[in-house]
């Protein structure tokens, strides 16, 4: 126990603060713009478990594995069979693919915000020279760009592999070029709405789970409604309908504009006009998630 | 077999607030989508059909098991307060079963109850269909809440495994293998609401005779392997 004695200042008092010899930093100092830099590659690291431990890769690398796998076996079915195209559109590859590509958002974007809120390292962050803006713009860089990693890998592949079965080679690059297009569209959007999600709970498994059940179920509950739209014979609100889910924003968007056939039901794609509202929503949407981001981390910081 | 406390603290758990709204925001979609599609098709049974087998129970129940099955106990084991309450003087199988009849009843109030409104509101229980789908919903509840509370103390990934299962085995491959949808919990289900709709609007890949067994096994087992699981349970820091 410490009893407090009355300080008694003698008359000339002795203390002094000693000069012990510590010495300020005067090396270079990397600054902000590195910090930021650091974070986003950690970040794109992490999303594919490099640097973390060994279970913590296995399922980004299975993920990736399952995407590119089909598109090998396709190539390899193009060039035996000497078929004239490929058997699958660029474009229309991560549609198909879209149960992995969800996966993958789902159990990457908690892994990237929830364990710093949940350990309470974001104040941490803070204390760096980076802002707000930085840590998001970071980790919505990094998200988005491992998405075009997991997307754009299998399309490569394809390319490559149609170059090699001797395809017509502006005819494959146009594809080629769209369908990184649409990809890249669809990394922005589904990480600003991962991040978005798992930004709000410190708890991962819950975030997994609310990230797929966004994505998932809203794609169901559009396409049976579509299916019932195109069975009912009002094949015009078809479109509109496919406004409601992230996978078929892109969809349409991508057929639309891009040169894809649509999956949705009986193939009617938006047209032109309904196309322009497609993309004003998916801008919107990746601007509202970044928004939305940058609102949750303003308060998270203090 | 069955502990109160155990019981009150996972319902506390599993209804907390943000869990308690993604839970009950499912069934209200289902009920919205089948509002609109009555007033955009008119009572068809075919429609009823189509929406209850393909929104109803191949996406709602899967999910909302795999959030009430891990969620029972994986956050407990997840941040380590599971040794409070297995420090107590409690046989591990109690807890577990315990978990497992609150991750059951949480399931089939979630999944099985807004299925029958819904199927009440898309055709009036025309040719048995939404009873049909309810039962249906109800006993895949049991058997996906026992795989999943497995799951989650198997696992700390448990999440990702269970969808892993429930989308990508059941939806995908079940499209695509015919072989895999013997092995799906939702063709189960399946048999048993074709068995109590009785018509060709349901119908199942699966006998009856051999879902009914495999409902059980897999439940069972499940429950088992999960108190076995439990009693040598490790408890392993962060990754």
């Amino acid at each position: 126990m410490a009893v407090e004695h009355p300080v008694a200042t003698p008359a000339g008092d002795q203390t002094r603060i000693h000069n012990i010899g510590y010495r300020t930093y005067d090396g270079p100092r990397l600054g902000r713009a590195y910090a930021r830099r650091s974070l986003y590659s950690q970040s794109l690291r992490g999303a594919y478990g490099l640097g973390r431990s060994v279970k913590s890769k296995v399922l980004p690398m299975l993920l990736f594995v399952v995407m590119c796998v089909p598109a090998a076996i396709m190539v390899a079915v193009a060039v035996a069979t000497k078929a004239k195209d490929l058997p699958l559109d660029y474009t229309r590859y991560a549609i198909v693919m879209q149960a992995v590509i969800s996966l993958y958002i789902a159990s990457q974007a908690p892994q990237s915000v929830s364990r710093d809120l949940r350990f309470k390292t974001v104040p941490l962050y803070f204390s760096r020279p980076i802002e707000t803006a930085d840590y998001v713009r970071a980790k919505y860089a990094a998200l988005a760009s491992a998405l075009f990693i997991l997307t754009a890998a299998p399309l490569l592949v394809l390319y490559v592999g149609a170059l090699l079965a001797k395809l017509d080679f502006a005819d494959q690059t146009k594809g080629f070029a769209q369908g990184l297009v649409s990809v890249a569209l669809l990394s922005l959007l589904f990480a600003g709405i991962g991040l978005v999600i798992a930004s709000v709970t410190p708890r991962r498994g819950f975030g997994i789970a609310a990230v797929i059940a966004v994505l998932t179920i809203s794609y169901g509950a559009v396409s049976v409604l579509q299916g019932i739209a195109e069975t009912q014979g009002s094949s015009e609100v078809i479109p509109w309908i496919g406004l409601f889910s992230p996978v078929t924003l892109i969809d349409g968007l991508q057929s639309a504009f891009l040169g894809a056939t649509s999956a949705f039901p009986g193939a009617i794609g938006p047209t032109k006009g309904e196309g322009v509202v497609y993309v004003l929503c998916v801008l919107g949407l990746i601007a509202a998630s970044y928004g939305l981001l940058m609102r949750r981390y303003r308060k998270v910081g203090l | 077999m069955y502990d109160p406390t155990v019981a009150r603290l996972t319902y506390r758990a599993l209804l907390g607030r943000r869990r308690a709204l993604i839970l009950g925001a499912l069934p209200l979609l289902l009920i919205v989508i089948s509002l609109a599609v009555r007033a955009l098709a008119g009572a068809d049974d075919q429609t009823a059909s189509d929406v209850l087998g393909g929104f109803a129970l191949a996406t709602m129940v899967p999910i909302i098991g795999v959030i009430a099955g891990t969620g029972a106990i994986g956050p407990e084991i997840d941040d380590g307060s599971v040794v409070y309450l297995l420090s107590k003087p409690l046989k591990r199988p109690t807890i577990i079963f315990t978990k497992l009849i609150v991750a059951i009843a949480v399931t089939m109030v979630f999944s099985a109850v807004p299925t029958l409104i819904a199927g009440l509101i898309l055709n009036g229980n025309g040719q048995q269909i939404a009873v049909a789908y309810t039962v249906a919903a109800l006993v895949a509840s049991i058997a996906y809440a026992a795989l999943f509370l497995l799951l989650g103390t198997v696992s700390r990934h448990a999440v990702v495994f269970g969808l892993v299962y429930a989308l990508v085995w059941e939806a995908l491959f079940g499209s695509l293998v015919p072989g895999a949808r013997t092995l799906s919990v939702q063709q189960w289900a399946l048999a048993v609401a074709h068995k109590v709709a009785g018509g060709d609007l349901v119908t199942s890949d699966v006998g009856l005779t051999t879902a009914t067994i495999l409902l059980v096994a897999v439940t069972v087992l499940a429950t088992w392997y999960a108190g076995q699981k439990l009693r040598s349970l490790t408890l392993a820091g962060e990754e």
